[in-house]
């Protein structure tokens, strides 16, 4: 919020050159990034995957607790259902698991509805550990599903996997093995996925329910007064990201092939990076997510090695950075440059209204 | 008769459920931070109690009773150089530097004592029972709820029979207006946490002493802990231990149902409270 | 030296500039009057005596002591207690402890305790065990006086004691500053209603956005200077 009061601008403008030349960039990184298999290796895609999934992950829950003010610790819920689900389709309805991944989408926003009814119920920090309470709850029962595995998880069967749409046809293309397809098709869809989620929540943001969303964030009362129906706007943003967050479980374990209850479920590997990712980029910024992811990439290519002493930096960090630099990388980098790459917030040039 | 038993276990459990409960439902009251690290400092005590035995060779009780100041000084330095900047209006810092001191916690702990499950030795006490009628009642499960009440009684004394207690009360209300008698918020939020950490200690000595733990247990104690809460209504200790009550009843309904099914059971317990009544059993009038 | 005394006293809310070089002093036994419009900065000036806004340390002056730099909590202590404006009792404290917790930082033997508190208002004898916020406007002043008073303090500040109050109710409360003023504190009133003010009162300064523009004893002031300083309208 400080942008504006640093730069005080009379005029409203929905683009900064920075966010023109932010565009043309963006257009052009994806185009490269969708050549990236033509030319690299298979970790390197491996790796990219892992970016670009972790990155839509933060950028859900960014939406959800940057924007929306719901700060969730249950987001695994919706990876493990997505994943779930998606595993489902393929193993007990004999569905291809790309287009299951759609019903890992749809499995989280189904989910989500009942989920959003009790967690509602629960206010600030309550309403988090409400969300980690009923991704337990989900965690359970599905390691009661016997015909998923149960307790100890499950595998997707060698057929599905080996005859997944467009495998075939990319390993031709491209001259791999069978595996390594699989892997640049997961790949091109966690693009396709991260660009779509990307351009998603901006065009939302600045769309007049974004700012409709900022207002409930920033001054709910003063919301209400306008006519903004929070309510609503806690719905919209919560449905809205388990979905995505579902899509993006289930394409993650499409390309792990593996699923267990404690591993698709799990708080540290779904919630805790992620919460990580977005705090050190920044949070409440569509930029934030992804420097933090890259950042959190670098140091897990550094540290991971050292296991615990990995993870205990990581909870540091996070303490240290929501502390000292409450707005993340990003917001250093905007506060000293002045530069946004994705303006959402023209809107508040009025003031800061409601603060102290 | 089988079912009398398994619900007198619960309840007792409960006793332990409340233990988890009381601290935090303090600072709650005191302070509205939920410390997501709560279940962690727990099992840390557990580790400090269990190094105080294993060096010194001193007996858990007596352990315990060395290990509360450190865990009070731990609390107080805590709350004043960490937490207390974090509160505010805006509920994500502390949220998640207290998540971060979570994970921090327990990696820490995990280097530091290994994945290992531990336990406190306990003697004679953890296989004594007592025979009530055809029931078979464990002295220690007895001894942690006769616990539980004991702390919330004094609790409840301090907090609405001593200076102290009203200055926890009357800083929650209004810390600007405190300040003007004289009361220093953020050593009232220092204290107010220190106490919790002193039934924190308690309750890392049941804990040790009634089952396994490991650094990664945690997390499961913050969530007990937080639907004894909720359940019971917030800023109610009695409320609390009425919530840890209902968790271990449907626990241990549930396992005797399906051993599978003790925790699945007290999640839905929850869910069913928050139901029919989202402001807990015994919401605190003024809210 | 003046028991109380500022010296070019400024005062900010974030960018928002409220008191711009306030000089106001309080002798030893002495009463001052600050009057003024709303939003003349009356209250901001009574925060930043008290400590709730904290200024340069020397535009504070406590006995001698530099005490513009420090925190509520550090003033009060020192002897200096605030009626603050609104009232604001502690909603979950009963009459009785509202009146003990004005001790907290500061146990000094002398005149005031809670015996002669309830002598100095009777009915809160009456209602000590009801919660604070459950009493009438009128009784809930008398236990933030009362609670003020409880420190023993040397210097006593009132804001708009008299705010939403019926003029009986008014009365009762100022019959109350006698009693107050030979119990040897001094006292800083702050006061729109000017009679009020002139009545108990032994100088006056009057307040106009941020800055005093008036001062004077109520006999030497004439209505005219009032309104002048009050409202800056030049005659
Ligand atoms: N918390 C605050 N934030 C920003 N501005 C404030 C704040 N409190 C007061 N002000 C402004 O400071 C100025 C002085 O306010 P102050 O409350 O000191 O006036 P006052 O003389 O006590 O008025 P009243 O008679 O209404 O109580 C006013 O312009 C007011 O709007
Ligand atoms: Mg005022």
């Amino acid at each position: 919020m400080s942008d504006i009061s640093t730069t005080p601008r009379y005029v409203v403008t929905t683009h900064t050159t920075a966010s023109r030349i932010a565009a043309t960039g963006a257009v052009i990184l994806f185009l490269v990034l969708v050549m990236v298999p033509f030319f690299a290796g298979r970790g390197l895609i491996q790796d990219l995957f892992f970016i670009l999934t972790m990155l839509v992950l933060a950028q859900f829950w960014n939406l959800l607790a940057g924007y929306g003010g719901l700060v969730s610790i249950g987001q695994q819920a919706f990876v493990g259902m997505g994943a779930y689900a998606m595993f489902g389709g393929v193993i007990l309805a004999g569905m291809d698991p790309i287009p299951a991944i759609l019903l890992g989408g749809v499995a989280a926003f189904l989910v989500a509805i009942p989920t959003a009814f009790f967690a509602f119920r629960l206010q600030g920090p309550y309403f988090a550990i409400g969300t980690w309470v009923i991704a337990e709850v989900m965690r359970l029962i599905m390691a009661q599903v016997k015909a998923l595995g149960g307790g100890t998880g499950t595998s997707l069967p060698r057929s599905a996997t080996r005859e997944m749409w467009a495998t075939e046809w990319i390993a031709g293309m491209l001259d791999v093995r069978n595996s390594a397809a699989r892997d640049i098709l997961t790949y091109w869809l966690a693009l396709l996925l991260a660009a779509a989620t990307i351009a998603g929540i901006y065009w939302l943001l600045r769309s007049k329910r974004g700012l409709a969303l900022s207002a409930v964030r920033d001054n709910p009362e003063a919301a209400k007064s306008v006519g903004v129906d929070a309510g609503r706007m806690k719905w919209l943003v919560f449905l809205t990201s388990a979905f995505g967050t579902g899509l993006a479980g289930a394409l993650i374990y499409v390309q792990k092939a593996r699923i267990s209850p404690d591993a698709a479920f799990s708080v540290t590997d779904w919630t805790a990076y992620v919460l990580f990712i977005v705090i050190i980029g920044g949070i409440g910024t569509i930029e934030g997510p992804i420097i933090g992811v890259i950042i959190f990439f670098l140091l897990q290519a550094l540290l991971a090695d050292y296991g615990t002493w990995y993870l205990f930096t990581l909870g540091i960090i996070g303490i240290v950075v929501m502390l000292f630099a409450p707005r993340g990388v990003w917001g250093l980098i905007s506060d000293k440059t002045g530069i946004q790459l994705f303006p959402v917030r023209r809107r508040l040039s009025g003031g800061t209204l409601g603060e102290e | 008769m089988i079912w009398v038993d398994t619900v007198v276990q619960g309840v007792l459990l409960g006793g332990l459920y409340a233990l988890f409960a009381a601290g935090l439902s303090l600072v709650f009251g005191i302070m509205r931070l939920v410390n997501l690290a709560h279940g962690d400092l727990i099992v840390m005590a557990a580790y400090l109690i269990l190094v105080l035995v294993t060096v010194l060779g001193l007996p858990p009780f007596l352990a315990a009773a060395v290990a509360a100041p450190v865990m009070f000084g731990i609390g107080w330095v805590l709350q004043k150089y960490l937490l207390n900047r974090t509160l505010g209006s805006d509920i994500l810092p502390p949220l998640l530097v207290t998540f971060g001191l979570s994970i921090a916690l327990q990696n820490a702990l995990l280097e530091g004592f290994s994945a290992d499950s531990q336990r406190l030795p306990t003697g004679a006490i953890s296989t004594s029972s007592l025979e009530i009628g055809a029931l078979n009642i464990g002295v220690l499960p007895l001894l942690t709820f006769a616990s539980a009440i004991a702390v919330i009684i004094g609790l409840n004394q301090l907090f609405y029979r001593t200076s102290l207690g009203r200055a926890f009360r009357a800083t929650s209300d209004d810390p600007v207006t405190a300040s003007l008698m004289g009361i220093k918020p953020g050593h009232v939020f220092a204290t107010a946490t220190a106490i919790a950490m002193l039934v924190v200690t308690l309750a890392a000595l049941y804990l040790g002493m009634r089952a396994n733990f490991d650094p990664n247990i945690g997390p499961a104690r913050l969530i007990y802990a937080f639907q004894a809460v909720i359940i019971g209504g917030l800023g109610s200790l009695w409320g609390t231990l009425a919530g840890g009550v209902i968790i271990g009843v449907s626990q241990t309904i549930g396992a005797a149902i399906n051993p599978e099914w003790q925790i699945l059971a007290g999640h839905v317990a929850f869910l069913l409270v928050l139901l029919v009544r989202p402001r807990g059993l015994f919401p605190r009038a003024v809210d | 030296m003046a028991l109380l005394e500022t010296s070019g006293l400024t005062a900010h809310y974030g960018d928002f500039q409220a008191l711009f070089g306030v000089d106001i002093r309080l002798e030893q036994g002495e009463t001052v009057a600050i009057i003024g419009a709303n939003g003349a900065g009356k209250t901001t000036l009574m925060r930043s005596l008290s400590g709730v806004l904290q200024n340069a340390p020397d535009m504070i002056r406590l006995d001698g002591t530099a005490i513009g730099g420090l925190s509520a909590e550090d003033v009060m202590p020192l002897g200096l207690a605030m009626v603050p404006e609104g009232r604001r009792l502690f909603p979950s404290l009963s009459v009785e402890e509202n009146l003990l917790i004005g001790t907290y930082g500061r146990k000094v033997d002398g005149h005031w305790t809670l015996e002669t508190i309830y002598d100095l208002f009777p009915i809160l004898r009456e209602r000590r065990n009801s919660p604070g916020t459950a009493l009438s406007g009128g009784q809930q002043q008398m236990v933030a006086i009362g609670r003020a008073l409880m420190s023993n303090p040397k210097v006593l500040l009132c804001d708009e004691i008299s705010l939403g109050l019926a003029p009986v109710v008014i009365k009762d409360i100022y019959a109350a500053v006698p009693k107050i003023q030979e119990s040897g504190a001094s006292l800083i009133v702050v006061e729109q209603d000017i009679g009020q003010a002139m009545k108990v009162a032994d100088r006056v300064y009057c307040m106009m956005e941020g800055r005093v523009t008036l001062e004077g004893t109520p006999d030497t002031l004439s209505r005219d200077d009032i309104h002048n300083a009050y409202f800056g309208v030049s005659a």
